[in-house]
């Protein structure tokens, strides 16, 4: 059986090319967003990418690649890079563009398959305070860790302090 | 007469089950799966905040022979996804990116390939040559 495909309109019949104007019902959504919002995250997961890859792998590379790999991972490793600015700053921006950028994926994959619209609203609310909860925490970890922990005689804690804390206190 | 839903011949249609739509499946599963993993992973990370000795025993399990194909199958997830994304980015920005999206998605492939072999080979070579 042959299926002439220029008068199909059931989605089983095939995909229509974008802007057809013929949409399955299932796949309108009222309230859509409006405006320059979607063109901006478009955009925003474009860039956002390319620059993740970089920010990543890099992160994958001084993590698991390179010295002990995975063996040497532990609160002195973190203490040691995050002794350095740079690496301070490059978790901070690998953390806001990996959280944003899944984020926004996350809330076009909800947009595809919550039909109802009750539904998208939750899933999209809990999305939304997940993320900010991990934005902010994840923030607040790498500002206020504080590497050359002591005890209550104010001694350096042995054994997880890294080396460069003796010399710092007393 | 418009074309733009099936192939001619019955092959299925432009977009559906060929290598466009399998790449796209793939994309978003690796994609939900990172962000899982991400909000874990800040929430271990964090722990260097309560203990050292809170974080080396979370961390610790990152150290499991288990967890080891498991960082193998996320940097698995991480590679495809990073890789397909330039492909997708130079589909939408590079002039001739729609007529060769079939080639790259190849040598996506092909890429994320050789790129595992060398991971793995690495992380199999560090976790069993260490301790
Ligand atoms: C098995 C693979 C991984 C290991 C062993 C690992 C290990 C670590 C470690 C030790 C830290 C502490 C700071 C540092 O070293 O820079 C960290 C932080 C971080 N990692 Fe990873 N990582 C892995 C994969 C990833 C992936 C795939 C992503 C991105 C999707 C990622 C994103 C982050 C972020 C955003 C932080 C900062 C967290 C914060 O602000 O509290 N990591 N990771
Ligand atoms: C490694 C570098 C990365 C690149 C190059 C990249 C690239 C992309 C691109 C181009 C898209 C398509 C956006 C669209 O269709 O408008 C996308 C979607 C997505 N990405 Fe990424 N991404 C990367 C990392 C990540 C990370 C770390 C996460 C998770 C935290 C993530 C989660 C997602 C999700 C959930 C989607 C939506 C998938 C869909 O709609 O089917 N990506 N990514």
């Amino acid at each position: 059986m042959t299926t002439t495909n220029s008068d199909a309109v059931l989605p089983s019949q095939g995909i229509e090319a974008p802007r057809s104007g013929r949409i399955d019902p299932k796949y309108l959504r009222s309230n859509p967003s409006t405006g320059s919002f979607e063109m901006v995250a478009w955009v925003f997961m474009r860039v956002s990418g390319a620059a993740l890859v970089v920010l990543i792998f890099v992160h994958l590379w001084t993590n698991l690649m390179v010295g002990d790999g995975i063996h040497q991972i532990d609160f002195a490793f973190v203490a040691g890079k995050w002794a350095n600015p740079v690496w301070q700053f490059w978790d901070l921006t690998m953390l806001w563009l990996a959280m944003l950028h899944g984020t926004n994926g996350m809330r076009t994959i909800i947009n595809d398959y919550a039909e109802k619209d009750s539904t998208r609203l939750w899933l999209k609310s809990m999305l939304y305070v997940a993320s900010a909860v991990i934005i902010i925490l994840g923030t607040m970890v790498i500002f206020t860790f504080e590497p050359c922990l002591t005890d209550d005689a104010g001694n350096l804690l042995e054994g997880v302090a890294p080396q460069f804390c003796h010399g710092v206190t007393n | 007469m418009t074309q733009t839903k099936s192939t001619p011949g019955g092959r299925g249609t432009l977009y559906k089950g060929r290598e466009g739509m399998w790449s796209w499946v793939g994309h978003r599963i690796t994609g939900v799966g990172i962000f899982f993993f991400l909000l874990v992973h800040v929430l271990d990370t964090s722990l260097v905040r309560v203990s050292p000795e809170a974080y080396n025993a979370v961390i610790g399990a990152y150290k499991h022979p288990i967890m080891i194909f498991g960082e193998i199958g996320l940097v698995g997830a991480i590679v495809f996804h990073a890789f397909n994304g330039l492909r997708i980015i130079l589909v939408d920005f590079w002039k001739q990116g729609t007529r060769y999206h079939k080639h790259m998605l190849y040598a996506v492939l092909i890429l994320w390939f050789v790129t595992m072999a060398a991971f793995s080979a690495r992380h199999l070579m560090i976790f069993f040559g260490g301790e």
